[in-house]
């Protein structure tokens, strides 16, 4: 079980109480009508699968229901550090 | 039409929210989501002593507040409304006789009120509030329990992942969190006292659940 810190509720929680929501960090394009069928295709369906740090997405789903940013190990399991939404990682991989 | 986030509470109030009162009145008996566990038979018949006590506090008003904390104006005007100030602190609450407001989320509260008194304070909000907010009547939606006792924390163990330990959970602490296998909002409101805002669709089963978890220890139904 991972023990997770909550930024918006401010302490430790366990990993039941939340749901992770696969990668951060990906960008809406401007303009979806401008979009080629791969750049629309690859926004909607391809998302990274890297052995080590990745940057995911989660939420409190049965605290305070807000979406905030993880960075973890896939491989170790480690969480590096939590973020807000908006927010950039300082833990990035080389 | 001016931007959302600056008017005034009159122009907020001119846009006509749709506010009525939910409830007939006091000449209509109101049945809460427990009404056909008969509580109120049970704690006639029942032993009066045990490890943990239930009650339900029924048919209350529960408001859902989402407004913009870093907003003055809307905070003096809930103060105002409820005197007593939202509770800007993650996981803590406030109140002021009977009422009382929990921390939700950043930008979100659960204030409960007398069931009827709801709509009175439902109309103030509308005269009073200022700005970009939303509050809506959700009373129907979920129901209170209270649990009481010297085993309480013992049988909350049971079924919460929450550190109940006075040192990390004390009065007036608010969680939203798991509770068996549904969800609670969980107020710890004395030494051996919890509130906890449940599903109306889970009280059954949470019913049924405290009923089974407190064997060993013995439930006493308060009405
Ligand atoms: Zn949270």
């Amino acid at each position: 079980m991972l023990h997770i810190y909550c930024p918006h509720c401010g302490e430790y929680r366990e990993e039941e109480e939340f749901h992770c929501a696969g990668q951060a960090h990906i960008a809406r394009p401007l303009e979806p009508e401008a979009c080629s069928d791969q750049e629309w295709g690859e926004y909607l369906f391809f998302r990274k699968n890297p052995r080590g740090l990745h940057h995911e997405l989660w939420v409190h789903a049965a605290g305070c229901r807000k979406f905030f940013n993880m960075t973890r190990d896939t491989q170790s399991y480690e969480i590096k550090e939590v973020y807000k939404i908006g927010e950039q990682p300082s833990v990035v991989a080389e | 039409m001016s931007d959302l986030n600056n008017m005034t509470a009159a122009e907020s109030a001119a846009t006509k929210a749709a506010v009525m009162n939910q409830v007939p009145g006091p000449e209509i008996e109101g049945q809460s989501p427990l009404h056909h566990a008969d509580l109120a038979s049970l704690a006639k018949q029942g032993p009066k002593t045990s490890g943990v006590h239930l009650r339900e506090l029924k048919l209350l008003g529960h408001l859902t507040l989402r407004c913009n904390p870093a907003n003055a104006d809307q905070l003096a005007a809930v103060e105002r409304v409820l005197g007593v100030a939202l509770p800007l602190q993650p996981l803590t609450s406030s109140e002021n006789g009977n009422y009382s407001i929990r921390w939700m989320s950043p930008d979100e509260w659960l204030i409960l009120v007398p069931g009827l008194e709801t709509f009175d304070i439902e109309t103030k909000f509308r005269d009073e509030m200022p700005g970009h907010y939303s509050l809506v009547n959700s009373s129907g939606g979920s129901t209170v329990l209270e649990l009481s006792g010297e085993n309480v924390v013992e049988l909350l163990k049971k079924a919460t992942p929450i550190d109940l330990h006075a040192k990390s959970f004390p009065v007036g602490k608010v969680v939203s969190t798991l509770l068996a296998k549904s969800t609670a909002t969980i107020r710890r409101t004395g030494d051996q006292r919890f509130e906890l805002v449940i599903r109306r669709s889970f009280s059954d089963y949470i019913w049924l659940w405290i009923q089974d978890a407190s064997l060993e220890f013995g439930l006493v139904v308060e009405a």
